[in-house]
C-alpha cells in the first residue's frame, strides 16, 4: 500500500512538473465547452432567400412584407427572371427563391385561388424542409387574414407548449452532448500516451524489473488523469450554471457519480489503446482518429439514433458517452433522480469493469 | 534544390515505415466514411407521439387519424391523463404529447373554437421546432377539412405553394453529409500528423542533427510538407472512391476545381500543424493542441450545424478555419456542380490563411534554442 502511494506521488510529480501540458490538459477542454455552449445553434433563423415577382401587385407586395417581417426570412434580393435561381443558388448564397406568377392578386381576388412557386436548395435536406415548412406556415397565417373578412367557423387552437427549453436555445442539448464528447476523447487521449511513454523512453523496463505488482502501476498512471478529469468536471458544471444558465437541477451528487463512472470508463479504453500500441503517435493517431467522429456521431446529440440504421444502433451501445449523454440530459436538464438512469449506470459500470479487467490481463502477458 | 530531394527522401521512408501507423491513417478514415454517413440521418419523420383523448368523439378520433396516417408522427400510445401522457415526454418515451380536451366536439360546433394542449420536448431545438410545425399544419388542414363538411359554402380566398426541391429532389441527407465528412477525416490526418512529425523529431532528437546541418528553415518545412500533401490526396481520392462506391456521390463540378482547392486547403492545414509544432515540446501537447483545433473545426465548421444560425461573433472565428472554406467549396462543388467563379472567394481565403500560417511556422521555427 505504502509503495502504491509513493508511486501515485510520482506520477502526480511527472504531471505537475509539466507546466505547459497541465495548462492544456485543464484549458483547452473548458474553452470548448464554453464555446460550444455559446456558438452551437440548430435553429434557423434569417434564411436568405430571393424573390421573383411577376406579378407586383397589392397581394403580393402584402405578401412578401410578410415574409420578409418573419424572423426566419431575410428577403436579400430580387431577381428579375427565374432563371436566376441556378447560378445564384451555386454561389450558395441563397436558400430558397419564391416565384409569383403573372396575375397572382387577380386570381387570388376573382378565382380565389392562386399557386405560388417556392425553390429550395436542397443540397441541405434538412435545412430546405424547415424552411419550406416555415414559408406554409407564412403563407397558411396569410390566407386567414385573407379570409378574416368572411369570418372563420369552427377553429382548432393548438396551445404549444415547449417543456425543458422554451427559447428553444442550442444549448441545453449541445452541452450535456458536448461535455460527454470532450472528456471522453480527452480522458482517453491522456491516458492512451500513458503506458507507451514509458516504453518509448525504455523506462518500462525498471519498472517491470521493480517488485512492483503491474496492478500499482496502472492504478498510478490512472490516477492523475482521475484527477484533472474531476477538476474539470467541476469547472465545466460551474461555467454552464454561470454563463449558460444551466444549472444542475437534480441531485448534484448523482451527477457526479455517474460522471466519475464515465471517466473511469474512458481512462480504461485509453489504458487499452496504450498497452497496445508500439508508439505514442500510433496511441494518439488510434485515440483521435479512431474515436473522434464516432463519438460524435454516435453519443446522439447531433443526430437522433434511433433513426440510424440498425448496424449503427447497435453500435451506439458500445459508445461509453452514448449513456453519459443520457445521464447529464436527465438529471442536469430534467432534474430527475436515479430512478431514471439506473440502467445507464449500470451499463457504465459494466463497461468500465471489462474493460479494466481485460487491460489488467493483457499488461500481464506482456510481463512474461 | 538537392537537399530538398534528400529530405523527400528521408521524409518518405519514415513515413512508410510504420506499417501500424500507415493503417491507422488510410484504413480508420475510410471504414468511417463507410459508416458515418448512415447515422448521420436527420430526417424528422419519428416523432413518437402519446395522445391522451378526453372527448372520444368523432372528430377528436378522425384528428387522432390524420395526425398518425401523416407519416412524420409514430403513435406511442394513448393515455388517460394529460399527467401521464407527460410523463412518457418526461421519460423520453414520447417526444410530443397531445391533449384533446374533454367536451371538444361539442365546444367547437357551440362555441365556434376550441384548444387542444400540445406538449413538446424541446431539448433538441430542432425535433421540436418541426414537430410543432408539422402538427400545426396538419390541425389546420383537418380545420378546412371538418368546416367543408360541416358547411359547404367557404369562399374565403387560399393560396397553394408548390414547392419544389433542387439539387437532391429525394432529400437524402447523406448526400449531403459525405463530402463534408470526407473533409474533416482529411483535416483530421493532416493537422495532427504534421504537428506529431516535427515534435517527435523534437523528442528523439534528431532535430538537433538537422538544425546544424545548413538545410534552410522553408526547405526543412517543405520537405516535411509534401509527403503529407500526398498521403491527403491519396486519403482524398480514396474517399471520393468510397463516396461513390457506397453512396452513389459523383462530383458534379469539374476535377479540376476540386484537386485544385484541395492542394491549397492542404496547404493551409499543414501550416496550422507546423505552426502548432513550434510551441510544443512533447507529443502530448502536440496532441492536446491539435485535439482543441481538430474538435474546434469539426463542431463549429458547418459540418452539422450551420454556421449561418450562429450568433455574428461565432460567425467571425470560424472564417479563420480553413476546414470551414473547404466544405463551403466541397458541398456545391460535389453536389450542385459549382464552378470555379463561385468558389474564387473561398479559395483566397484558404490561400491568405496558409500564407499566414506557414510564414508564422517558419518565424517561430528557431534552430537555435
Amino acid at each position: 500500500m505504502r509503495q502504491l502511494v509513493i508511486f501515485i506521488r510520482k506520477e502526480f510529480l511527472h504531471v505537475f512538473r509539466d507546466r505547459k501540458t497541465l495548462l492544456m490538459l485543464f484549458g483547452l477542454p473548458i474553452a470548448q465547452i464554453v464555446l460550444f455552449g455559446f456558438a452551437l445553434s440548430n435553429e434557423i433563423k434569417d434564411s436568405r432567400i430571393a424573390v421573383v415577382d411577376y406579378s407586383k401587385d397589392a397581394v403580393t407586395q402584402r405578401l412578401i412584407a410578410k415574409i420578409g417581417s418573419s424572423p426566419y426570412f431575410n428577403i436579400q434580393r430580387t431577381l428579375a427572371s427565374a432563371d436566376q435561381i441556378d447560378a445564384a443558388f451555386k454561389k450558395g448564397d441563397l436558400k430558397m427563391a419564391v416565384t409569383f406568377p403573372a396575375g397572382f392578386g387577380d386570381d387570388v381576388i376573382h378565382t380565389g385561388k392562386a399557386t405560388m412557386q417556392v425553390i429550395a436548395d436542397a443540397s441541405d435536406p434538412n435545412q430546405a424542409t424547415t424552411i419550406t415548412n416555415y414559408l406554409n406556415q407564412i403563407v397558411a397565417d396569410f390566407n386567414t387574414e385573407l379570409a378574416a373578412g368572411s369570418g372563420q367557423p369552427m377553429t382548432i387552437v393548438p396551445s404549444m407548449q415547449m417543456m425543458y427549453n422554451p427559447e428553444l436555445r442550442g444549448a441545453p442539448n449541445f452541452v450535456p452532448g458536448v461535455m460527454a464528447l470532450v472528456l471522453m476523447l480527452v480522458c482517453t487521449m491522456m491516458t492512451s500516451v500513458a503506458i507507451v511513454r514509458e516504453k518509448e523512453l525504455g523506462t518500462m523496463e525498471i519498472l517491470l524489473v521493480s517488485p512492483f505488482r503491474p496492478v500499482y502501476i496502472i492504478i498510478s498512471k490512472l490516477a492523475p488523469n482521475l484527477l484533472i478529469s474531476i477538476v474539470n468536471l467541476f469547472v465545466i458544471l460551474f461555467l454552464s450554471d454561470i454563463f449558460l444558465d444551466l444549472p444542475v437541477k437534480g441531485s448534484f451528487l448523482l451527477l457526479v457519480f455517474g460522471s466519475v463512472l464515465f471517466i473511469m470508463t474512458c481512462l480504461s479504453i485509453g489504458l487499452l489503446l496504450s498497452i497496445n500500441a508500439q508508439t505514442q503517435q500510433a496511441a494518439m493517431t488510434g485515440s483521435l482518429m479512431g474515436m473522434m467522429l464516432p463519438t460524435m456521431l454516435l453519443t446522439g446529440f447531433l443526430f437522433p439514433i434511433e433513426n440510424m440504421p440498425l448496424a449503427l444502433r447497435l453500435l451506439s451501445n458500445l459508445v461509453p458517452s452514448r449513456w453519459y449523454f443520457i445521464i447529464v440530459k436527465q438529471v442536469m436538464l430534467k432534474g430527475l433522480g436515479i430512478g431514471a438512469i439506473w440502467k445507464e449506470l449500470l451499463i457504465l459500470g459494466g463497461m468500465c469493469v471489462f474493460l479494466f479487467t481485460i487491460s489488467l490481463r493483457k499488461f500481464k502477458i506482456r510481463l512474461q | 534544390m538537392k537537399t530538398l530531394v534528400f529530405l523527400l527522401e528521408k521524409e518518405f521512408r519514415q513515413l512508410l515505415r510504420s506499417k501500424q501507423l500507415i493503417g491507422i491513417l488510410l484504413i480508420a478514415p475510410l471504414i468511417q466514411l463507410i459508416l458515418l454517413p448512415m447515422a448521420a440521418d436527420y430526417s424528422v419523420k419519428n416523432i413518437s407521439i402519446v395522445v391522451v383523448d378526453n372527448d372520444h368523439s368523432t372528430t377528436s378520433r378522425k384528428l387522432i387519424e390524420k395526425i398518425v396516417s401523416s407519416g412524420y408522427f409514430r403513435l406511442k400510445g394513448y393515455e388517460d391523463s394529460y399527467t401521464a401522457g407527460l410523463k412518457m415526454v418526461e421519460q423520453d418515451k414520447a417526444d410530443l404529447a397531445l391533449q384533446i380536451p374533454i367536451h371538444f366536439e361539442r365546444d367547437l360546433v357551440r362555441e365556434n373554437q376550441k384548444q387542444v394542449f400540445v406538449a413538446i420536448n424541446a431539448i433538441e431545438g430542432t425535433k421540436a421546432n418541426l414537430g410543432g410545425a408539422y402538427l400545426g399544419s396538419i390541425v389546420k388542414d383537418f380545420n378546412e377539412d371538418i368546416r367543408l363538411q360541416w358547411q359547404v359554402d367557404n369562399p374565403a380566398p387560399t393560396i397553394s405553394v408548390a414547392s419544389s426541391n433542387w439539387y437532391n429532389p429525394l432529400l437524402n441527407f447523406k448526400l449531403y453529409m459525405v463530402p463534408a465528412i470526407l473533409v474533416t477525416l482529411v483535416t483530421g490526418l493532416v493537422a495532427m500528423q504534421s504537428a506529431f512529425n516535427i515534435v517527435q523529431e523534437k523528442e528523439s532528437g534528431t532535430i538537433d542533427q538537422i538544425n546544424v546541418t545548413p538545410i534552410k528553415k522553408y526547405v526543412f518545412i517543405i520537405g516535411k510538407m509534401i509527403p503529407l500533401m500526398v498521403l491527403g490526396i491519396v486519403l482524398f481520392t480514396m474517399g471520393l472512391l468510397v463516396g461513390w462506391l457506397f453512396y452513389g456521390v459523383v462530383p458534379l463540378g469539374s476535377w479540376w476545381v476540386l484537386y485544385g482547392s484541395l492542394v491549397v486547403y492542404l496547404f493551409s492545414m499543414l501550416g496550422l500543424g507546423f505552426m502548432i509544432a513550434t510551441y510544443c515540446g512533447t507529443q502530448q501537447q502536440a496532441m492536446s493542441l491539435s485535439f482543441f483545433f481538430i474538435n474546434i473545426f469539426n463542431m463549429m465548421s458547418g459540418v452539422f450545424t450551420a454556421v449561418d444560425s450562429m450568433p455574428g461573433w461565432a460567425q467571425a472565428i470560424v472564417t479563420t478555419f480553413p476546414p470551414s472554406h473547404f466544405i463551403k467549396i466541397m458541398r456545391p462543388v460535389v453536389l450542385k456542380g459549382s464552378g470555379f467563379q463561385d468558389i474564387l472567394p473561398e479559395i483566397l481565403w484558404m490561400l491568405g490563411l496558409g500564407l499566414v500560417l506557414n510564414t508564422w511556422a517558419v518565424l517561430n521555427y528557431r534552430k537555435t534554442s
